[in-house]
């Protein structure tokens, strides 16, 4: 029997597409913020804290970067309730989205605080600038700019790793897919579908970041 | 019927743990060898070569694992005419997967090594294989054994996807498991548990790893 594809039956479900395309723009866009909110604040504590500080910072690198994302989102959303913490699926999605990319970023952005040499820290304190003011621009801004390529590229993953949110049915683009499948029993071609939307968020998003780096970084 | 957690499930959940092992070693061997081939298209002499490996890198790398291992569950029982399990299915999703990332990975080795070695290697009459296999790649081998094993991990965690195509590995008997004791927490604590002891000694050793073969350079 030869199969016949059909993706006019995908193609009508277009207006259920964009807006799956939508919620995983919103979930990549919060994760990135707060992610970067974590990474500089748990990197900033992790070479410049007291020990106090440092120890738990280096536990919740390491056990979120060797554990799977799936099992961190599983023990949020069906663990917590037991613990009488409920959270819908999107917020329960979000927050495991941001722990998980956090401390990725908190190793990334840690290294590029590291490569910034003691003497301009003293530099810049010399010059009567406050703890706070050197860390934002002596430190901060230089630093990010090293690790700009590492960071950008942890983005992108953190954008295609939000459709395991489907998992636990939080309404994203990976989701969406689902729903259209069980709607028109079309599984080879929406899920053919959903890759390529995938691909082509991954290429913008890459694009968006090499064209942020040109005007950030341009006139230094 | 709902029974307690106890610790035989925790013994089960170790026994799936075989499994999460096992399609990680099928993976890296499938995915090593796809990612061999496209490192060297990657460097090749030749252009058109050079950008095929890089299209074939950015193509798989901007799409989510979850989208391939569907595409593959479903796809492969219409473009090759059979049914197939879910082992075939992650077999070949989690090559081309991981053929990328090792692929891009062994390209930066390969790079790594200094242009004059591949000069003076040209300039001896080797050809490019000969020069790959006696001076490029022993040499590359070396800044490559850290990276490899920090994507080791990286798989190790992927497996976990598998789970939704039905194949059961550590994370679907955790959800079996969750479905007769209705221990949510307990037992998604202990599934991250053993993922952790898997994967933090090769974090560890990638990086001592680094740190001894930087030292020696």
């Amino acid at each position: 029997m030869r199969y016949a594809f059909n993706f006019r039956d995908i193609w009508a479900q277009w207006p259920a597409i964009a807006e799956g395309i939508g919620v995983t723009l919103m979930l990549t866009a919060v994760t990135m913020l707060a992610g970067l909110a974590i990474g500089a604040l748990g990197a900033a504590g992790r070479v410049y804290g007291r020990s106090w500080l440092r120890t738990p910072l280096a536990a919740y690198v390491e056990v979120v970067r060797n554990t799977p994302l799936l099992v961190q989102l599983f023990i949020i959303f069906f663990g917590l309730p037991s613990l009488g913490v409920r959270l819908d699926a999107v917020t329960a999605a979000l927050i495991a989205l941001s722990v998980n990319l956090g401390a990725y970023t908190t190793e990334i952005i840690r290294a590029g605080l590291e490569a910034v040499p003691r003497s301009q820290i003293e530099a810049g304190y010399s010059l009567g600038l406050s703890g706070v003011q050197v860390f934002r621009h002596v430190v901060l801004s230089p630093a990010i700019r090293i690790v700009y390529p590492a960071l950008t590229s942890q983005f992108v993953l953190m954008m295609l790793a939000t459709s395991i949110v489907s998992q636990i049915s939080a309404p994203d683009l990976f989701h969406i897919a689902s729903i259209i499948q069980s709607r028109t029993f079309r599984d080879f071609e929406i899920y053919t579908v959903i890759a390529m939307v995938y691909l082509a968020l991954a290429l913008i998003l890459k694009l968006l970041f090499a064209a942020t780096a040109q005007i950030a970084f341009a006139r230094r | 019927m709902i029974r307690e957690f106890s610790l035989v499930d925790i013994y089960y959940l170790l026994l799936a743990a075989r499994w999460t092992l096992a399609l990680t070693g099928l993976a890296f061997l499938g995915g090593g060898l796809v990612g061999l081939l496209i490192a060297v298209l990657r460097v090749s002499p030749v252009a058109p070569l050079r950008a095929l490996g890089a299209g074939y890198i950015s193509i798989v790398q901007g799409i989510p694992l979850l989208a391939w291992l569907f595409v593959f569950f479903f796809g492969l029982p219409i473009l090759a005419g059979v049914r197939v399990s879910p082992w075939i299915a992650a077999m070949v999703a989690f090559s081309i997967y991981a053929g990328a990332f090792l692929g891009d990975i062994w390209r930066g080795c390969l790079q790594a090594i200094p242009r004059q070695q591949w000069e003076a290697s040209a300039s001896l009459g080797l050809s490019f294989a000969d020069q790959l296999r006696y001076i490029i790649v022993p040499q590359a081998v070396r800044v490559a054994i850290p990276p490899t094993v920090g994507f080791l991990v990286q798989l190790i965690k992927n497996t976990s996807l598998a789970a939704v195509i039905g194949f059961v590995e550590l994370t679907r008997e955790g959800q079996l498991t969750n479905s007769t004791t209705y221990r949510p927490f307990t037992v998604y604590i202990v599934v991250a548990a053993i993922y952790f002891a898997m994967c933090f000694p090769l974090t560890q050793w990638s990086r001592s790893l680094e740190r001894t073969l930087r030292v020696s350079r």
